[in-house]
């Protein structure tokens, strides 16, 4: 990495002129932007450190929801108590990226911006509907997580945009959320397939709102309608959990590695899919 | 080549300042700069954890930080962990157990198992077990190791109490 330069601004602003320079890349973490950088998979340039603007690192609450600097480090979020029962299917998420040395640098916002379609973090924040704050040389704008991936490695931010904030929105009681990822072994693996749920129950237990989100499975995560839609109205039965099982399957168009099958890929995104709807409907239960 | 900048940190409770081009990685800058070669570059990439530091506070792969990054930072390495002449109780827990063959993992271990005991005093065998998985080890089977964290980590508490 001899041909790199770095600067670490100390105002967004300051970030998104840097970030105009060809080949100028933004750096929370470091665990995915370092390591394509030292195996040549990213030409050097310009690595600007986001660490130093105020509010990149924290997690504050505002209006009931959370809104989360972009370099805030993984374990951050399972330190705070309020998050973590708040959005317990967000923090496992996070949580299951690599290592504790990996968890004490890796973030949310750059999870999302590295564009893999087995980003565990992804699908969870997209079940919980969470939004991004984009900072650019145009100014700021809002945009919804799903809108940053356009296809592995690749996204819709434009020459000088970086994400500054990932905002979650406050919930209603009787919410719960969930994440669930098939790997072949216990720990510090890419998810196969990646499967997330959120949903709302009403005061007679009924599913009242849900959001599904699916990982590996698609060039980027899908959120899938159908899939809340066959929960929607249901208590949960086992019919519904079919229709779920069901849904999430149509919407799996995964390619065949050595991770995994095309076929397996999409068998288990309905199983997924459906122990993680039965994992958040519990929290839900649990969360008055 | 970019030219090189000038960094201070606190090290081990120490000032020090170094000249560090922009690509170089913490890690480097500590065995190249510093004289610190504890910490080990097993990967380079962050998967094998012989490069553990403690940051700020937070256990981290010092392969993937910048030592830029570290400017008016604190870094904690193995160097720090023994009192003077005197092993922390971890290091001797290892040569008791034996948990060591080669010893290249073992610096990055104890800088992760005292983040451990840090934040957990009284970690379970299940909970030291997850916390020091982005540790690899090729030579013990980690079963030493772990039985030498437990032990450490019983002897710790006793000398709080």
């Amino acid at each position: 990495m001899s041909q790199v330069d770095f600067i670490a601004p100390d105002s967004a602003e300051k970030a998104s002129q840097a970030l105009l320079a060809t080949g100028a890349r933004p750096l929370s973490g470091g665990t995915d932007l370092l390591v394509q950088l030292r195996a040549g998979r990213l030409p050097p340039g310009m690595i600007v450190d986001l660490k130093r603007i105020p509010g990149a690192i924290g997690i504050r609450q505002e209006g009931g929801g959370f809104i989360i600097g972009a370099a805030t480090p993984g374990v951050a979020l399972s330190e705070h108590r309020v998050l973590s029962l708040a959005w317990p299917g967000v923090v496992e998420a996070v949580n299951l990226i690599g290592s504790t040395q990996i968890q004490g640098r890796a973030s949310m916002a750059g999870n999302l911006c590295n564009a893999s379609p087995a980003a565990d973090s992804v699908p969870a924040l997209v079940a919980a509907r969470a939004t991004c704050l984009i900072v650019g040389a145009g100014g700021r704008r809002m945009a919804p997580v799903e809108s940053i991936a356009v296809g592995p490695g690749r996204t819709s931010l434009a020459l000088g945009e970086f994400v500054l904030e990932i905002h979650l929105p406050a919930r209603p009681a009787r919410s719960g959320d969930a994440y669930l990822r098939f790997i072949p072994r216990t720990e510090m693996d890419i998810a196969v397939v990646g499967a997330a749920v959120n949903l709302t129950l009403d005061d007679a237990g009924v599913v009242s709102d849900a959001y599904v989100a699916l990982g590996a499975v698609a060039p980027t995560v899908l959120l899938v309608p159908e899939a809340a839609a066959a929960l929607i109205g249901s208590r949960l039965d086992e019919a519904a959990l079919d229709r779920l099982d069901a849904a999430a399957r149509a919407a799996c168009h995964p390619i065949s590695d050595k991770r995994g099958t095309i076929e397996f890929r999409t068998k288990i995104a309905g199983v997924l899919a459906r122990r993680a709807a039965v994992i958040a409907h519990g929290r839900a239960e649990n969360r008055t | 080549m970019s030219k090189r900048q000038h960094i201070s940190a606190v090290v081990n409770g120490d000032p020090v300042e170094f000249l560090s081009a922009p690509g170089t990685t913490l890690l480097d800058a500590l065995r190249d700069e510093l004289g610190l070669t504890g910490s080990k570059e097993g990967c380079g990439s962050g998967d094998c954890g012989a490069c553990s530091v403690i940051l700020d506070g937070r256990l981290v792969c010092s392969c993937l930080v910048l030592a830029v990054e570290a400017e008016g930072r604190r870094v904690e390495t193995i160097e720090g962990l023994a009192d003077g002449g005197t092993l922390h109780p971890l290091q001797q827990k290892f040569l008791e157990h034996a948990a060591l063959q080669c010893g290249f993992c073992t610096p990055g271990i104890l800088v992760a198992a005292k983040a451990l005991l840090d934040a957990n005093p009284d970690p379970t065998e299940s909970e030291a077990r997850y916390w020091l998985a982005g540790n690899l080890c090729r030579c013990t089977g980690y079963d030493k190791i772990i039985r030498a964290v437990m032990d450490a980590a019983a002897e710790l508490r006793q000398v709080r109490v």
